[in-house]
C-alpha cells in the first residue's frame, strides 16, 4: 500500500453537554490497518468520542474525517464505519444469518449474494454453518464473533468497538484479546477500540490514547505508554506503580534529588521543569525494584534502602511483597521469580534498590 | 426514531404535532363533560349561558343539583356498597390465588392458570347472561322443589356483586401474584429460623411486603366495579348502581346534572387511580 | 406433620379459586349452552335441539348484525393499532423521566373514568346541538346544525377512544424493553427508518401488538354502551340483540344461542391471534 493517508482523522473535536464538556479538543490520526485504543476511566468521555465517530452524537466543534472526507452532518447509516456495541446489540428476533446479512439487505444486495457473503464471513470468524441458528444458542465468545462478522461483512473503513469484552468472564476475556488481535490482522481493517481495561489496550493495540477528563493525556505505542508515561495520570492509570509523595531537594541537570519523610532518593527526569522546593510525585513500578538480602553489589547511584517485610502476597507468577522502609513508606515489590525469596516471612529484613532511570517524577497535582 | 439518530426537523415537527393532536383527542370529551357541569342551562350543550354551581347544590326545579337529587345519591350508595363487597372478595380470593400459583406446584396448575385468565377474554355481556341463566335455573329448581322463594338468585345486588367479582378477581390475582413473585422466600425462612411459626411468618413478613399490591388491587377493583356496565346491566334488579342509573337518565335526555356527577366521578377516579400507582412505589 | 399442615394449607388455598371458577365461570357457561340448545314447545316445556341456532342462520338480520359487529370490531382494532403505535413509540423511546410518566398517566386517566362518562362526552361533542356542530357554524363552515352522532363513524370514534389505552400500555411496555443500541446498530449497519421499523422494532413489539389487538378486539366486540349511545337505535350491534332477547323479548333460549355465538367468535379470534403470533394466553394476558 502506497496510500499512507490516515483512515481516521480528528481535529480539535469537542463535545459539550449543557455546561459539561465531555470531549475537549481532541486531535488524533489513525493510520490504515492499525489497531488504535482509547483507554480511560469511566466518565472520561471515551464513549462520547466513539459515538461521535459513529454518528450518534454530533460534535460541538472540530472536524472528523474518514478517508479524507469530513463526516460532519453525515447520518450514522451513511458513514463507512461500523460499530460493535458494548452489549453487542445482536437482533434477538433474527437468526444469525439474518443478523449478519442485515447491512447487505439494506444495501439491496441480491439474496443469493447475501447468503454467499454471510457464509464466507462466518467462515472467516471461525463459525462456519451457524447461519440458521438463533442468537441465544451461542456462547458469549461466539456472539462476540458474530457481532464482528456482522460489521466486517460490510467491509467498513473503520471498525469501532465499544468495550465489547466487558461483559465476558475473565478467562474468556483473556482468550478474546488474542482472538480480536488476530481477527484484526486477518481482516486488515482499522480498529478503534475503547476500554477502561489497560491490559486489553496494552495487549492488542498498535497505538493507545490515554484519555482523562475529556482530553488525551498521551498517544503512543503500548511500550512507550507503559515505560515513558508523559503525565502522572498515565503513570498511575496504566500498569501498577508505587506512588510516593516527595519534595524536590535539588535539581542537577537531569538528576532530581527528592526527600520524602526524611528518606532521600534520586530520579532521572530529563526535560522536567521541576525546581527545588516543589512538591512532586514519584512513580515506581513494582518490577523495577530489586529485592536483595544485603546492601552489597548495588550499582553506582542506585537508591538503596533497608526495609522489613510487611506482607507477602502470593499470586503465582504475579506474587509480590509489601515492604516498609525506615521512614515508614510502604512499597510494593515484585517477588523475584528465581525462587531465592520463596521462604520470605513477615518481619524479615531485606534491602530494596532501584536505578534512578527506573522511576518517573512529576510535579504534584495542583488540585 | 431515537434521540441519538438525527432526523429532519420537519419529521420531528410532524411527529410532535400528531402526539399533541392525540392528547387533545384524549382530553376533549372529559373536558367538555366537566365544563358543561357549570353551564347555567338545562341542556349540556352550547351556548354558554354563564357559570353556575346549581348543578351541584341547586334545590329548585329544574336546577336540582347532584347533592339534592335522591335517585343519584341512592345510586352512588348502591355502587359504593357493591364496590366494597367486590373489592373485598376479589382481594381476598386474589391473595389466596397468588399464594397458590407462586408457592405451590401441583398437577393441572397450568390448566388452572389458563382458566383463571379466562374471565379476561369473555365479553362482559356474556359473563352477565351466563350467571343470570345459571342462577335462575338454580332458583327455579329450588323453588319447584321446596316451594320457597330464593330472591338472592334473581337479578339484584347479590348477582351484581358476584358477576363483577367473577372477572375482577383475575386482575387482583395478577397484580398480587406479580408482587409475590418478587418476594425473596429467604426472608420468610429467616423468620422461621428466628422462631416464628409458619402463619406468623406470613403475617409478619410476607403480608406487609404484599400490602402495596393488595391496596393497589383493592383500589383498582373499586374503580372497575364502579364503572362496570356490561355485566351489571344483565344482572341488575330494582336497586341500580350509578352507571345504570346514569344510562337510564341519559336515554331519557340529559341534563347538566349528569355532567356534575360525571365531574365528581372523573375527579374521584383520577385520584383513586393515581393512588393505586402511588402505593407500590412508596413501599418498595 | 409438616407435610400434613402444608397439604391442608394447599387445599385451603385451592378451595376459593375452584369455587370461583366452577360456580361463577364454568357452570354458568355450561348452563348457558344448555339453555341455548333447548327449544320452547309450550309453557315451561322444552326439548333439546339446535333450533335457536337455526333461527340465527335463517334470519339475515341476526347474522348480518353478527358479521357487521365482527368487521367493525376488526376495523376498530386496526385503527387503534395504527393510531396508538406512534404514541406508544413516542412515550417509550422519545421521552425520558418526568415527561414520560406524565404522558403515560395522561393516557391512563380516561381509562379510570367510567365508559359512560367518556361516551357522554362524545355525545356532547358530536350531537346536532353539540360543541363541534356549534363550532363549525360559528366558523361559518356550515350553514345549519350538523348531526355527527348516530352513524358508524361516531361508533368508530367512540370505540377507538374507549380502547386505545389497552393498545398503548402493552406497546409502551414492550417498546420500553427494546434496547436503544439495537436501533443504533440498525442505523450503523446502513438501515433506514423504514427498514429498522420493519425488521427490528415491529418484530420486537409483536407480543405487545398481539396482546393489545386481542384486548381491543374483545372490548369492541363485547361493547354495548358505545354503539347504543353513539350509534343510536339502528346501531345494529350484536350485544344489543342479545340484550333485546334477554330483557325485552324475554326469549332466553335464542338470547343464549346468540351469546354463545359471540363467545365462540371472540374465542376463535383470540385463539387465531395467539396461534399466528406463536404466543400463549398466559404470556399475553399475564402482562396486562
Amino acid at each position: 500500500m502506497t496510500d499512507t493517508k490516515p483512515d481516521l482523522v480528528c481535529r480539535d473535536l469537542t463535545k459539550d453537554f449543557d455546561s459539561f464538556r465531555a470531549v475537549d479538543q481532541v486531535s488524533f490520526d489513525v493510520s490504515k490497518g492499525s489497531f488504535f485504543s482509547i483507554l480511560g476511566p469511566s466518565g472520561c468521555g471515551k464513549t462520547t468520542l466513539l459515538r461521535m465517530i459513529a454518528g450518534f452524537q454530533s460534535p460541538t466543534s472540530g472536524d472528523l474525517q474518514i478517508k479524507g472526507k469530513s463526516m460532519i452532518g453525515v447520518p450514522p447509516n451513511k458513514r463507512p464505519v461500523s460499530m460493535v456495541f458494548q452489549h453487542l446489540a445482536l437482533f434477538p428476533t433474527m437468526n444469525i444469518g439474518d443478523n449478519v446479512g442485515f447491512g447487505l439487505r439494506q444495501r439491496g444486495v441480491a439474496r443469493t449474494e447475501i447468503a454467499r457473503r454471510v457464509d464466507e464471513v462466518l467462515d472467516r470468524v471461525g463459525l462456519p454453518g451457524v447461519a440458521a441458528r438463533r442468537i441465544n444458542q451461542l456462547s458469549g465468545g461466539q456472539k462476540q464473533r458474530v457481532a464482528i462478522a456482522r460489521c466486517m461483512v460490510l467491509e467498513p473503513d473503520v471498525l469501532l468497538l465499544d468495550e465489547p469484552l466487558g461483559a465476558l468472564d475473565l478467562k474468556l476475556r483473556e482468550h478474546m484479546k488474542v482472538e480480536l488481535k488476530s481477527l484484526q490482522a486477518a481482516f486488515d481493517t482499522t480498529f478503534v477500540y475503547i476500554t477502561h481495561d489497560q491490559s486489553e489496550a496494552l495487549v492488542m493495540s498498535d497505538n493507545i490514547a490515554v484519555m482523562n477528563h475529556g482530553r488525551f493525556e498521551q498517544i503512543g505505542p503500548p511500550h512507550e505508554i507503559y515505560h515513558k508515561p508523559d503525565t502522572a495520570f498515565v503513570a498511575g492509570f496504566v500498569g501498577d506503580a508505587n506512588k510516593i509523595d516527595a519534595k524536590v531537594a535539588s535539581v542537577n541537570g537531569a538528576m532530581v534529588t527528592l526527600t520524602s519523610a526524611g528518606a532521600e532518593m534520586s530520579v532521572e527526569a530529563p526535560g522536567s521543569e521541576l525546581i527545588a522546593g516543589q512538591e512532586a510525585q514519584v512513580f515506581l513500578r513494582p518490577e523495577a525494584v530489586e529485592l536483595t538480602k544485603s546492601d552489597h553489589g548495588a550499582g553506582e547511584g542506585d537508591n538503596v534502602s533497608a526495609c522489613t517485610v510487611d506482607a507477602v502476597l502470593f499470586n503465582g507468577a504475579n506474587s509480590s511483597v509489601i515492604v516498609r522502609d525506615q521512614a515508614g513508606h510502604l512499597l510494593n515489590v515484585a517477588m523475584p521469580q528465581t525462587g531465592s525469596f520463596s521462604g520470605l516471612q513477615v518481619g524479615d529484613a531485606v534491602f530494596t534498590r532501584w536505578h534512578p532511570n527506573q522511576a518517573r517524577c512529576y510535579p504534584a497535582a495542583t488540585a | 426514531m431515537i434521540p441519538t439518530v438525527p432526523q429532519p426537523a420537519f419529521t420531528k415537527w410532524c411527529y410532535r404535532a400528531y402526539v399533541t393532536v392525540f392528547f387533545v383527542y384524549l382530553a376533549l370529551p372529559l373536558t367538555v363533560v366537566c365544563v358543561f357541569a357549570f353551564n347555567n342551562s338545562v341542556f349540556p350543550s352550547p351556548p354558554w349561558n354563564g357559570f353556575t354551581f346549581a348543578w351541584f347544590f341547586g334545590t329548585e326545579a329544574p336546577f336540582i343539583g347532584v347533592f339534592n337529587e335522591r335517585s343519584i345519591l341512592r345510586a352512588i350508595g348502591t355502587s359504593t356498597f357493591v364496590a366494597l363487597w367486590v373489592s373485598g372478595l376479589a382481594v381476598a380470593v386474589g391473595t389466596c390465588n397468588a399464594f397458590l400459583f407462586v408457592r405451590h406446584d401441583f398437577r393441572g396448575k397450568a390448566l388452572l392458570y389458563m382458566l383463571m385468565l379466562l374471565p379476561l377474554i369473555i365479553p362482559g355481556v356474556i359473563l352477565g347472561i351466563s350467571i343470570l341463566v345459571f342462577s335462575s335455573a338454580i332458583a327455579n329448581t329450588l323453588e319447584d322443589a321446596t316451594g320457597l322463594w330464593f330472591d338472592g338468585l334473581r337479578p339484584g345486588l347479590i348477582l351484581v356483586i358476584l358477576g363483577q367479582f367473577s372477572f375482577i378477581t383475575t386482575f387482583a390475582t395478577l397484580v398480587i401474584s406479580a408482587r409475590l413473585q418478587k418476594f425473596d422466600p429467604s426472608l420468610e425462612e429467616a423468620a422461621l429460623n428466628l422462631g416464628a411459626t409458619r402463619l406468623g411468618a406470613i403475617r409478619q413478613i410476607t403480608l406487609p411486603f404484599l400490602m402495596p399490591a393488595i391496596l393497589a388491587s383493592a383500589i383498582v377493583s373499586i374503580l372497575m366495579s364502579f364503572e362496570n356496565f356490561n355485566t351489571t346491566l344483565m344482572l341488575v334488579g330494582s336497586d341500580s348502581p350509578l352507571t345504570i342509573t346514569m344510562f337510564d337518565k341519559l336515554k331519557q335526555g340529559s341534563t347538566p346534572v349528569l355532567n356534575a356527577v360525571s365531574l365528581l366521578l372523573i375527579v374521584v377516579s383520577a385520584l383513586l387511580g393515581l393512588l393505586s400507582l402511588f402505593f407500590p412505589k412508596t413501599k418498595s | 406433620m409438616r407435610s400434613d399442615t402444608s397439604k391442608l394449607g394447599f387445599y385451603l388455598l385451592l378451595a376459593p379459586i375452584l369455587l370461583w371458577l366452577v360456580v361463577l365461570i364454568i357452570l354458568p357457561h355450561i348452563g348457558l349452552f344448555m339453555v341455548s340448545i333447548s327449544e320452547k314447545i309450550g309453557p315451561r316445556e322444552f326439548e333439546t335441539g339446535f333450533g335457536n341456532y337455526a333461527t340465527f342462520f335463517g334470519e339475515p338480520l341476526y347474522w348480518r348484525t353478527f358479521a357487521r359487529t365482527a368487521i367493525m370490531s376488526i376495523l376498530a382494532t386496526a385503527l387503534t393499532l395504527i393510531l396508538g403505535f406512534p404514541i406508544a413509540y413516542y412515550i417509550a423511546k422519545l421521552t425520558r423521566g418526568r415527561t414520560k410518566t406524565t404522558l403515560f398517566l395522561m393516557c391512563m386517566i380516561p381509562f379510570w373514568v367510567s365508559e359512560l362518562v367518556r361516551t357522554f362526552g362524545w355525545m356532547i361533542l358530536l350531537r346536532e346541538t353539540g360543541v363541534i356542530s356549534n363550532a363549525l357554524q360559528s366558523l361559518g363552515l356550515v350553514s345549519g346544525p350538523v348531526e355527527l352522532l348516530y352513524n358508524d363513524a361516531a361508533i368508530m370514534v367512540g370505540l377507538v377512544y374507549t380502547s386505545i389505552l389497552f393498545m398503548v400500555v402493552p406497546l409502551v411496555t414492550t417498546l420500553d424493553s427494546l434496547d436503544d443500541s439495537l436501533i443504533e446498530a440498525g442505523y450503523d449497519l446502513g438501515g433506514t427508518s423504514t427498514s429498522i421499523m420493519r425488521e427490528i422494532v415491529i418484530p420486537h413489539a409483536m407480543p405487545g401488538i398481539v396482546s393489545g389487538c386481542i384486548v381491543v378486539f374483545m372490548l369492541s366486540l363485547g361493547n354495548y354502551l358505545t354503539p347504543i349511545l353513539l350509534g343510536g337505535k339502528d346501531s345494529l350491534w350484536f350485544t344489543g340483540m342479545i340484550y333485546t332477547q334477554f330483557i325485552t323479548r324475554f326469549n332466553w333460549e335464542l338470547g343464549s344461542a346468540l351469546g354463545f355465538l359471540l363467545l365462540a367468535l371472540s374465542s376463535a379470534i383470540v385463539f387465531l391471534g395467539l396461534k399466528l403470533s406463536k404466543q400463549s394466553l398466559s404470556d399475553t394476558m399475564g402482562r396486562t
